[in-house]
């Protein structure tokens, strides 16, 4: 068994109800990687600057929660640093709320906060976020169902292949294990992968605290999706 | 990371959620392939997408990547409206037959349920010429006959360079999606 079995989601898992009437029941039709193997955008959209990255500098006054660093490094299956490549996150608030008119759960939302950032990785890969730590938020997924404090990425990579949208959690949570998303991941170290580390070394003293997170995108000679389930 | 030093695994896709609109469409202008102030002719490409109950899907995010002849892509990215619907604007296609590459996008499919992204190529056959180069597509020749209408885009009656597209996740015309 390959250890990337249990790595990548099933596309129709019951425990997620939104996936039950919106993953396809056809099987995939397995395409060879010369179909799939054109850069990724590099023009346009991509221009970030200024407080970006940044998600505590965006509004007249700073945000409430805590103030964190979220670092780390843009790698390929290959080991190789994916350099100049796209970073787009967002989150809740430190209530657990999101700035977007579908959420009106009972949290409060923060004038000096929306949530969202961008960024593009050095020559090593690297990226760097400053933002505050969102809080866990209820959704209706079933009785008393709670996500646990996440934050979305969004990457490009090299090519159409490389493209993934995630999330990274935080060290200790207890809803990991009432969670069904997170839990749609089979294999307990991808799992663990998911998961940011705490990083003293990220940290700066009276300002933020650190939080390390790796990514690794797939490349070329890469298998396929459905292999990975 | 807990793997072992000389093996990285690509890290666990997660989904999207409902949420990403404040964080990945706020540019409109994502919904034009070509770059402002190119010339020529623009297409529009009318997507929607449909569930297995047929119902709209109002939170879905669309991606459109089409490869120039230097290899990079061409790009638009669009969230849907409440009648599961987005409109791009696309250069005009032309199918090739020396390549016998018929005049396609490719589509990265991403929503709340979809724990991993899905893909899937928009085939615009511009004239006849461009149906008949179809039939010796590379890509289309792996996909079973009786499905690969789910694959093609149609012209919109009296709308020259207007066509619709609609992506069905279930059901008996479920559109095909790839493995990569």
């Amino acid at each position: 068994m390959s250890t990337k079995t249990g790595t990548q989601p099933s596309l129709l898992y019951p425990p997620y109800g939104s996936s039950i009437h919106r993953a396809p029941a056809q099987p995939l039709i397995r395409l060879p990687q010369n179909f799939s193997d054109f850069s990724a955008p590099v023009y346009g959209f991509r221009d970030v600057g200024g407080v970006d990255a940044d998600l505590t500098r965006q509004r007249p006054g700073e945000p409430l929660g805590e103030r964190i660093i979220v670092s780390g490094q843009v790698l390929d299956e290959d080991g190789r640093p994916v350099r100049n490549t796209l970073v787009e996150i967002w989150q809740a608030n430190a209530a657990g709320r999101y700035a977007h008119v579908v959420d009106t759960h009972p949290a409060p939302l923060d004038p000096n906060f929306t949530g969202a950032g961008r960024t593009i990785t050095d020559d090593e890969g690297r990226y760097q976020f400053v933002t505050i730590k969102p809080g866990a938020y209820p959704w209706r997924n079933h009785s008393n169902a709670w996500r646990p404090q996440h934050i979305h990425f969004s990457l490009f990579g090299t090519s159409f292949l490389s493209r993934l949208v995630t999330q990274m959690y935080f060290p200790g949570d207890p809803l990991f294990e009432f969670d069904p998303i997170f839990q749609s991941i089979r294999d307990a170290r991808a799992r663990e992968r998911m998961i940011a580390r705490f990083d003293l070394s990220l940290t700066q003293p009276e300002w933020a605290l650190g939080y390390r997170f790796d990514i690794v995108l797939r490349g070329s000679h890469s298998t396929p999706f459905e292999e990975r389930t | 990371m807990s793997a072992p030093v000389d093996e990285h695994i690509a890290t666990s896709s997660q989904t999207v959620g409902p949420y990403f609109s404040f964080g990945l469409t706020t540019n409109a202008a994502l919904g034009q392939l070509t770059p402002a102030g190119t010339p020529g002719e623009r297409w529009r490409l009318i997507v929607r997408i449909l569930d297995g109950q047929s119902a709209p899907v109002p939170d879905a995010m669309i991606e459109l990547w089409h490869p120039d002849h230097a290899g990079r892509s061409l790009f638009g990215r669009l969230g849907t409206d409440t009648t599961g619907t987005c409109v791009f604007e696309i250069p005009p296609l032309v199918s090739s037959r020396e390549s016998g590459d018929a005049a396609h996008l490719n589509l990265c499919l991403f929503m709340r349920g979809l724990l991993r992204h899905l893909y899937t190529r928009v085939y615009v056959p511009g004239d006849a010429a461009g149906a008949d180069v179809a039939v010796h597509d590379a890509v289309l020749a792996r996909v079973p006959e009786n499905r690969r209408q789910t694959l093609m885009a149609t012209p919109v009656p009296d709308s020259p360079g207007t066509w619709r597209f609609d992506v069905r996740l279930q059901g008996e015309l479920e559109t095909v999606f790839f493995d990569l």
